[in-house]
């Protein structure tokens, strides 16, 4: 690296055979991140101003690939996003710097953050002013409500059989993160948003959910493959 | 709807058979799991439980192909 100096000339797709087969010990151009990021004076200031950069690219990535699904925002939005997110990417990453094993190079694990801050970002003004529905809207148009064509494949009597299950065997909260998640699409970080909580907890829910829907076609004597669901 | 749609809803409400990562350990292994892809190497051997969870999250499995694509693209100035 040269960290915090001016970025690198881009480069091809990466070769990265001979660091997945190092194992665990930081490479040379990690270890100087990190003896950068955690020195003091103008070497420090010059790396964090460098991976600020960085994330930056990386959140501008992220804006690039979702773009099209927010046509209502502004360009001066978007580069409001990728700012905020290498922004608040960065903040994350030097408050866990110590957390970093080495078991990828250090610019690979400090990009998830501003992926990770620009899809969150971007997925909730997506979301912005709309109603997040929690409620089975979606049902009738499938198989399993009994109307559809294909009502007597095998395919139609499982979604029959998981639809009794999410009315008979899930909580009220397990019953609406799963209709939200997996029937209506919502995203779980604009769900987790409105429910005060957060993507792991919500998955969680959605996981523990999964758990007795399984159960329960058991229970039924249903069967699923790994083609249905895998 | 069609059989594929059926399907579709089918594997997104029961989720991936067999154990998986939580969402904070996906994070915690996400770079290491690209990297190893990237190299060729077997990812899902190394970080067992997270091919599983990719499938059944949909935003970790976005958080993946964002990263993974982006190291891949040239966008990541950084050399190996």
């Amino acid at each position: 690296m040269t960290a915090g100096a001016s970025v690198a000339p881009m480069s091809p797709a990466v070769d990265l055979s001979a660091r997945a087969h190092r194992g665990g010990e930081p490479d040379e151009e990690s270890r100087e991140w990190l003896s950068a990021l955690r020195g003091t004076g103008a070497r420090r200031d010059e790396a964090v101003a460098g991976l600020h950069e960085l994330l930056l690219r990386a959140a501008r990535f992220e804006v690039a690939r979702r773009r099209a699904t927010l046509r209502h925002l502004r360009g001066d939005d978007f580069d409001d996003i990728a700012m905020q997110s290498a922004d608040d990417a960065l903040i994350a990453v030097l408050a866990k710097l110590d957390s970093y094993r080495g078991e990828s190079r250090f610019t690979t694990w400090a990009y998830k953050f501003a992926l990770l801050e620009a899809a969150v970002k971007l997925r909730r003004r997506a979301w912005q002013a709309r109603e997040v529905p929690l409620e089975p809207e979606g049902w009738d148009a499938f198989a399993g409500h009994g109307s559809s064509p294909h009502a007597d494949a095998e395919g139609g009597e499982l979604l029959r059989a998981v639809r009794r299950g999410i009315a008979e065997r899930l909580t009220p909260h397990q019953r609406e993160v799963l209709v939200a998640v997996t029937l209506n699409d919502v995203p779980i970080d604009v769900l987790a948003e409105r429910l005060n909580t957060n993507r792991g907890a919500l998955y969680k829910t959605l996981h523990d959910a999964r758990q007795k829907l399984r159960a329960h076609l058991d229970s039924e004597g249903l069967s699923v493959s790994r083609e249905e669901t895998g | 709807m069609n059989e594929r749609d059926d399907r579709r809803l089918l594997r997104a409400m029961l989720g991936p058979d067999g154990p998986e990562l939580t969402c904070e350990e996906c994070f915690e292994q996400l770079d290491r799991y690209v990297e190893l892809e990237l190299a060729g190497a077997d990812a899902d051997v190394t970080v067992p439980g997270m091919r599983a969870h990719l499938q059944g999250c949909p935003a970790c499995h976005d958080d993946h192909e964002s990263l993974r694509d982006f190291v891949a693209s040239g966008d990541d100035p950084t050399p190996a």
